[in-house]
């Protein structure tokens, strides 16, 4: 039986939020209709928003639904720089982490190529751990030029979490909004929008197990965004397109039961996390594991092996039905290295010889039984094939 | 056997594993990505690095029913083969980057890795067979299908090499046969257009791509004589036995038409010169390698083939190996061989062994 450990990719749609959502399939209506089938799923997707606030605790008005994370980000990240500088023209940085998940990074990145934005990465230690002394350095010398800060809640390939509250408390100090994409996050770690002071963030329903193609963007009722799609003004005006109530209500209630079962998951993911660790250090002593010494999400292990591929390890434990990832990003199966450890100033070796693993909601025991059963051989197997240089 | 078939998202490599399969094989598909910044979408000719040919080979691997991955040698692929392209035109010599792939890429850092990882060989769709002589040796033939041989390509291979390649395409009559079986497999490769071009130069257009990679000064086009008849814009940008473009304003003496006969990329000079002078007597190169078992007795001068284009034809000539080189004299002079280039020699349809030319004796003219 194929083992499945690459949750933080998207994790298998739960089977209370299957079974509703297949029911909810046939449901008639456009909810911006005015009859009263448009009406029914009207109702529908504004239970799923108030189910949404309810568990992160945001107004109702505050969830903007979206297609997913990727979209999310590009309308706070593109969304609230065009604002602000549409407000003040010096307003032209924007403050984030090169270890950003591509969808802030490469926003950031094109904002700066196409609109002349400027970015500043805030600095971070080989860990990961943000340099919050440099965060507040920049936005004390910089306040009246920064456009918007976001910094991630937790990273989606280490693990690491980052200190959101203390974070927003830095920016908020000079009024500066600060956008967190929370997808690694929420279901792992306590997320309350409210308490973060945060004025915009990111989730998505497919890592906690609600169909792929629904998110979210919390949007702060007194932030403004200018919208990156436009039509029919659907979700306040800034995401138009007909709302899909079925999708935002297993989104909803696969947010509901992640949220609710969130410390007893992390108990347990925390006790499979140790176990793995303790099985790898055995077969393989050089292992890093990374973000080690900092605080990290309880769900995502990542390894660092020296000397061997984490390509070649990826092939050889799904050869033997271990499905794990590299942790990279990747453009059609090629994985290159990761930029992430490649910010925590690993070289190009070291980045490419990861693995990450990552549990989700119906994780178990077994599964790192299994692991750690394929995993001295696949070990072997990619030390002896060494690393593509010579 | 366990075999890792090298699938490069079109017709032959896919027919190929799909045929590993059906031999009883335990059959895995890789494909190698080659670029760091793969284009989306193959354009022109090119068939092997874009993330569209990436796609092709893995909806063909599923429709096999293998298991499929893509293994990133994008950086042993710079050094080894592109980095090699550039420095040989920088040294003023015509090099073949497909054999270089194959000798340093595909059966040298894929194969190693194949090997490592458990597999007993590596299954592509070029067009050659693998025979085994009287004794039980290994021996690389042409393929039947003429029109489409590929064992030139292959000439760099050694006898440690074939051990473990697997060719199931070496028996093909034709290349259309090879469409007709993937279209009855039900492959969308099918119909997929041959690659020709080089896959790293966009369009085919090796001087516009050298343009930002090598400095191309202005200097001298000067005759066999040393005498300056124009200036080019840099010589590195020209290959031997090129007519067009050389702007010369005034005619040669004899009123004919004059080539390019050597590029000194020392002195910046391209040498022009009579089309008879082209003609080459003589091919010698100090890197050269045995496919299988080398001749008894290098040393004197025997019989063989030779071939010094991927598609060109083969001429009668003495080969040997002398101070270190193999030398190779032709029957009839040829045309059209500059340093760089790949001489393979034959015995028959056998692929004896190859090397890379550094020097060639012009048939009427001496010349370096």
């Amino acid at each position: 039986m194929p083992v499945y450990l690459d949750h933080a990719a998207t994790s298998p749609i739960r089977p209370s939020v299957l079974a509703r959502y297949t029911k909810m399939l046939e449901q008639i209506g456009n909810p911006a209709s005015v009859h009263s089938f448009g009406q029914s799923s009207r109702q529908i997707l504004e239970e799923a928003r108030e189910q949404i606030a309810h568990s992160i605790d945001c107004d109702r008005n505050e969830v903007i639904f979206t297609s997913g994370g990727t979209e999310s980000d590009n309308l706070a990240v593109k969304g609230l720089y065009w604002q602000r500088h549409a407000e003040d023209r010096n307003r032209t940085v924007i403050i984030s982490s090169s270890a950003e998940h591509a969808a802030v990074l490469d926003s950031v990145n094109w904002l700066v190529a196409e609109q002349g934005a400027e970015a500043y990465f805030v600095g971070m230690d080989q860990d990961g751990v943000l340099d919050l002394e440099d965060l507040e350095r920049v936005l004390a010398t910089r306040a009246h030029q920064i456009a918007l800060v976001s910094l991630m809640w937790a990273n989606n390939e280490i693990g690491i979490v980052h200190p959101i509250k203390g974070i927003t408390e830095l920016a908020n100090k000079y009024s500066i909004p600060v956008h967190s994409d929370a997808i690694a996050a929420l279901g792992h770690v306590p997320v309350n929008f409210r308490d973060s002071g945060l004025s915009a963030m990111t989730i998505t329903g497919h890592k906690l197990g609600s169909p792929v193609g629904v998110g979210a963007l919390i949007l702060s009722r007194k932030q403004k965004v200018t919208p990156v799609i436009h039509g029919g003004g659907q979700e306040r005006n800034l995401r138009s397109g007909t709302p899909d109530a079925a999708a935002a209500d297993a989104f909803a209630l696969a947010v509901k039961e992640a949220v609710t079962e969130q410390a007893v998951l992390a108990h347990k993911h925390g006790e499979l996390s140790e176990k793995l660790v303790y099985g790898v250090r055995l077969v393989a002593p050089d292992v890093k594991v990374s973000s080690e010494a900092a605080e990290t999400l309880p769900n995502n292990v990542h390894f660092r092996f020296p000397g061997c591929l984490g390509d070649s390890l990826l092939f050889l434990m799904d050869l033997n039905g271990v499905s794990i990832s590299t942790g990279s990003a990747c453009a059609a199966g090629v994985s290159s290295p990761s930029h992430v450890v490649l910010s925590l100033g690993a070289d190009a070796d070291e980045a490419m010889g990861t693995m990450r693993i990552s549990f989700g909601h119906n994780s178990t025991d077994s599964d790192v039984d299994a692991f750690l059963a394929s995993f001295p051989t696949a070990y072997e197997g990619a030390k002896r094939a060494g690393l593509t240089r010579r | 056997m366990k075999i890792l078939a090298a699938m490069s998202g079109g017709v032959d490599s896919a027919v190929a594993a799909a045929r590993a399969v059906e031999a009883g094989h335990e059959v895995i598909g890789v494909h190698l990505a080659l670029s760091r910044m793969p284009g989306t979408l193959r354009t022109g000719s090119r068939g092997c690095c874009t993330i569209e040919d990436s796609m092709d080979a893995q909806r063909a691997a599923n429709k096999i029913g293998i298991p499929f991955y893509v293994w990133d040698f994008s950086e042993r692929f710079k050094q080894d083969v592109v980095d090699d392209f550039i420095a040989e035109y920088s040294a003023g010599r015509t090099p073949n980057p497909c054999m270089r792939c194959n000798e340093r890429i595909k059966f040298a850092a894929l194969l190693e890795k194949a090997l490592a990882l458990g597999f007993d060989a590596l299954c592509t769709g070029h067009y050659a067979s693998i025979e085994k002589d009287t004794l039980g040796n290994l021996e690389l033939h042409r393929s039947l299908a003429m029109a489409k041989d590929q064992s030139y390509v292959l000439g760099v291979l050694t006898e440690e090499q074939l051990a473990h390649s697997y060719f199931p395409l070496g028996k093909a009559a034709n290349k259309q046969d090879i469409r007709q079986e993937a279209t009855d497999r039900g492959l969308s490769v099918a119909n997929k257009p041959d690659s020709y071009d080089i896959c790293f130069i966009p369009e085919g257009d090796t001087r516009n791509w050298l343009s930002d990679k090598i400095e191309f000064t202005p200097g001298s086009i000067v005759d066999t004589d040393g005498i300056e008849l124009a200036v080019h814009d840099g010589a590195l940008g020209y290959t031997v036995g090129q007519r067009k473009g050389l702007n010369i304003g005034r005619p040669a003496k004899d009123g004919k038409p004059r080539y390019v006969l050597e590029i000194r990329p020392k002195q910046n000079q391209v040498v022009v010169g009579p089309e008879q002078a082209l003609t080459i007597s003589e091919l010698s190169g100090q890197k050269y390698s045995w496919c299988g078992n080398a001749p008894a007795n290098q040393s004197a001068w025997f019989d063989a083939e030779v071939q010094v284009r991927a598609h060109g034809e083969s001429h009668r000539c003495l080969v040997k190996v002398a101070d270190g080189q193999m030398v190779i004299r032709l029957n009839s002079p040829i045309r059209g061989v500059s340093p760089g280039q790949t001489a393979v020699i034959y015995l028959g349809s056998r692929v004896l062994g190859q090397t890379t030319i550094d020097k060639t004796v012009s048939a009427v003219m001496e010349q370096v």
